[in-house]
């Protein structure tokens, strides 16, 4: 039998992987949306762009309700404590969500031009909020929030941008950790694009990912050093650890993957790379984190960990046997779609698709 | 103006009312469309396939409209009721986390091929398409209905050293009994929907004397299955009512506005709850019939709201009572409806009946009033616990979030959702004016 502090261990592992596959799954229809004004000029192309993402963003975004799910069941104080601190940011996040659902999925139900450009601002605004969203919620957890004795706590927007206490939502570190998400993404869906599509839309994916992929290597090292200053206790760990040096070879594999392939254009190995570069360096975050969840800004005694956190580990041992069964049947239901519209995505006739 | 807790219940109220205006189509219609495309696979089963067509496209608007106000659900238990979510999570969160693998992911893999993928798909291909998004919709509902079985009727839990919940036996906790009732009640009732919006709209095709072929599908498909889940309805109801009598009697004696426990207790028609009197008002009674019905036997002591103290009565007894009757109302006047409507039918002449059809194409709004009002019965009822008998609901509120905060949310929620609703009418008005056929510019 698996003792209780490794049942902790494997839940905070699968809570890390489904945010991070979450991130990556649908950040490349985020990513899609960002570049969309620019790699898709025509409503044909823009039609393109959407038929590239349409059959997977919604199945992309349950990755997101599973990742929350994990957390409640797994670490149900973090989830309390962490979803209703951040109150305000989540509801901009939630209304972002579903302007977004809804521009995807009612555009073309009307071939009214007005209609269609109103929807196509509200994909682009709404992907390009998000993806800045979440990347600030990435820099908070590094940067720690003000909890209290009993686990508890409350952040404003923002106060003084300083990333010393008091904090806010927004301060200069977490805007550099938003921006960076929103560039990376960019980039992750420019890259899927270069593949999904062919013909101008294709061509122009390649150059904006080519483009977006000097800005993340040109970040990546900056965002670094900022993760460094506001949590020093975050890297000098990450040598001991195998996992975390693990993953930062495989992002490091990856974002040299996709420098190589986009050479030669768009391709499945240089999206893979992409999604790999996503991966290690959210992995490798996480296995640095660990065992910490929610970082106090007042002391490390405070702060909300896997092991002082975590749920009732013979429960998380019953759910640990149907999550074994349900992740493999999630994964075949998306690759079984991957398969289905295998090919370049081409714009569907009117009332025929997205 | 302090009081965060209203707030959170209100916003909570709202925005799940609004969500489950969708669910309960798109789950019903999931079984209709199952059943015409079943019967599309047969020869000669071309206007079956169209009918089942137009039905997709109705559904793919629900379901977009039910993806983006459902996601926010998930999320309130964090932001909004995150005392809750701290003491519970160990157990709800088991079938939380389930309804996204289980269930989201099957639907949501399957949906754009079931709506847009009837070209890529073989004609069995894409009837399992719709099997799957019928799976995966109904496995989706059964996690949502045991969660909220917990909190009516908690059963495989223990309370560990910390105060917070804990999960004891998995088996009991899923399969409650309180969940399979109120499972099959729901279900059945969400098939009522459907029903009677796919008859509505062949009833208005019907007296259009417009696409006469889909007319008569969708009147004989939502005629024959809105009547036998009506009936269907009613039965499972009566389950869930004496499940209610046992283990939340205090819950029936205000649904009942029952104010003195009695022996030969009277069921309620008609009355108007006065809770500062103690007394009916004006009361209808049938007598000795709520005895018969909570438990079997006329002469049962159906105890009435005096039995309990005052704090634990549920806390809107007035809306709580309304609710219920009108649930219980309108759930009678359909079954009338269908069943005339169905021997008509019968006997071919319900097409020729322009006042049935009439009734018909105007009756659509009553199951939806009456899933709403069934669900504003079960979580009325349950107050003033969020966890029954174990957890007050003034207990789960988040801390942190002051009304301010929860007021600014809720009124964004109703800008959104009112333009969201707009929308949503255009779209369906327009594919109702187009009707069945091929799709359209």
């Amino acid at each position: 039998m698996v003792p209780g502090r490794r049942m902790l261990e494997i839940w905070y592992a699968i809570a890390a992987l489904l945010f991070a596959v979450y991130a990556t799954m649908d950040g490349f229809d985020f990513g899609a949306g960002i570049v969309s004004p620019w790699v898709a000029r025509s409503d044909t192309e823009r039609r393109q762009v959407l038929a590239a993402i349409g059959p997977f963003w919604d199945g992309n975004e349950v990755w997101l309700l599973a990742a929350g799910g994990s957390l409640f069941v797994a670490f149900p104080r973090v989830l309390a404590s962490g979803i209703s601190g951040f109150y305000f940011a989540i509801f901009l996040v939630l209304w972002c969500l579903l302007g977004r659902g809804i521009a995807i999925e009612f555009r073309s139900h009307l071939p009214n031009p007005l209609w269609r450009a109103a929807w196509d601002f509200t994909f682009t605004v709404a992907s390009t909020l998000l993806a800045v969203f979440f990347g600030a919620a990435f820099g908070n957890l590094l940067r720690g929030v003000p909890l209290d004795d009993a686990g508890w706590f409350s952040l404003p927007l923002f106060t003084d941008f300083s990333a010393r206490a008091p904090v806010g939502i927004l301060d200069w570190y977490t805007i550099l950790t938003g921006l960076f998400a929103l560039v990376a993404l960019a980039a992750h869906g420019a890259v899927f694009l270069a593949w999904k599509t062919d013909g101008p839309v294709g061509e122009r994916s390649v150059r904006a990912a080519w483009r977006l992929w000097v800005t993340v290597a040109v970040l990546w090292p900056v965002v670094t050093v900022a993760s460094h200053l506001v949590n020093p206790s975050l890297f000098p760990g990450m040598g001991r650890r195998g996992l975390a040096a693990l993953a930062t070879a495989v992002a490091a594999a990856g974002i040299v993957t996709v420098f190589v392939r986009l050479r030669r254009g768009g391709s499945l190995l240089a999206f893979l790379g992409s999604g790999a570069f996503l991966l290690g360096i959210l992995g490798a975050t996480a296995a640095s984190f660990f065992p910490v969840m929610l970082r106090a800004t007042g002391g490390d005694a405070l702060s909300l960990t896997a092991y002082t956190a975590g749920g009732d580990p013979a429960g998380l041992r019953v759910a640990l046997t149907w999550f074994a069964v349900g992740l493999p049947l999630a994964l075949i239901y998306q690759v079984v779609v991957f398969r289905l519209h295998r090919g370049p995505a081409t714009a569907a006739r009117d009332g025929e698709g997205y | 103006m302090g009081d965060a807790l209203v707030l959170h219940r209100l916003q909570f109220a709202f925005t799940i009312v609004y969500h489950y205006l969708f669910p309960q189509l798109t789950m019903g219609l999931a079984l209709l469309v199952v059943i015409v495309k079943a019967r599309g696979l047969r020869p000669g089963g071309e206007p079956w396939n169209d009918a089942a067509r137009f039905w997709i496209r109705i559904f793919g608007i629900n379901f977009a409209v039910g993806v983006v106000t459902g996601i926010p659900m998930e999320f309130q238990f964090g932001t909004n009721w995150a005392g809750f979510s701290r003491y519970a999570g160990s157990v709800v969160g088991q079938t939380l986390l389930m309804e996204g693998l289980f269930a989201f992911f099957l639907e949501s893999s399957f949906l754009s091929l079931l709506v847009f993928g009837e070209r890529r798909l073989s004609r069995v291909g894409h009837f399992l398409a719709a099997v799957a998004l019928f799976l995966g919709s109904w496995l989706s509902g059964y996690f949502i209905i045991a969660t909220n079985a917990f909190m009516q009727h908690p059963v495989g839990h223990v309370v560990g050293p910390d105060g917070m919940l804990r999960l004891a036996d998995f088996r009991a906790f899923v399969l409650n009994p309180w969940a399979l009732a109120q499972y099959a009640h729901n279900m059945m009732a969400a098939v009522v929907t459907a029903s009677f919006v796919v008859a509505a709209a062949g009833a208005y095709y019907a007296l259009m004397g417009r696409h006469g072929d889909a007319a008569r599908i969708f009147l004989r498909v939502g005629v024959g299955a809105g009547l036998i889940a009506g009936v269907l309805v009613a039965a499972t109801g009566d389950t869930q009512a004496k499940l209610v009598a046992r283990h939340q009697p205090v819950a029936l004696a205000a649904m009942e506005g029952h104010f003195e426990s009695a022996p030969r207790a009277g069921l309620v028609l008609i009355g108007q709850p006065n809770v500062r009197e103690r007394r009916l008002d004006n009361p209808v009674v049938i007598p000795w019939a709520l005895s018969f019905l909570a438990f079997g036997t006329f002469h049962a002591d159906v105890p009435g709201l005096d039995a309990f103290p005052e704090r634990d009565w549920p806390d809107n007894i007035e809306l709580l009572y309304y609710a219920f009757h009108i649930m219980a109302g309108l759930g009678t006047l359909m079954i009338t409806l269908t069943l005339v409507a169905a021997f008509l039918a019968l006997r071919g002449r319900l097409e020729g009946c322009r006042p049935m059809l009439w009734l018909l194409m105007l009756a659509f709004p009553f199951p939806y009033i009456a899933n709403t009002a069934g669900w504003m019965t079960t979580e009325l009822g349950r107050q003033p616990w969020l966890v029954y008998g174990l957890f007050r609901t003034a207990q789960g509120a988040s801390p942190t979030v002051h009304s301010g905060t929860v007021l600014f949310t809720l009124l964004g929620f109703c800008g959104l959702y009112f333009v969201l609703g707009l929308l949503f009418f255009f779209l369906i008005g327009r594919e109702i004016a187009h009707g069945p056929g091929p799709a359209h510019a």
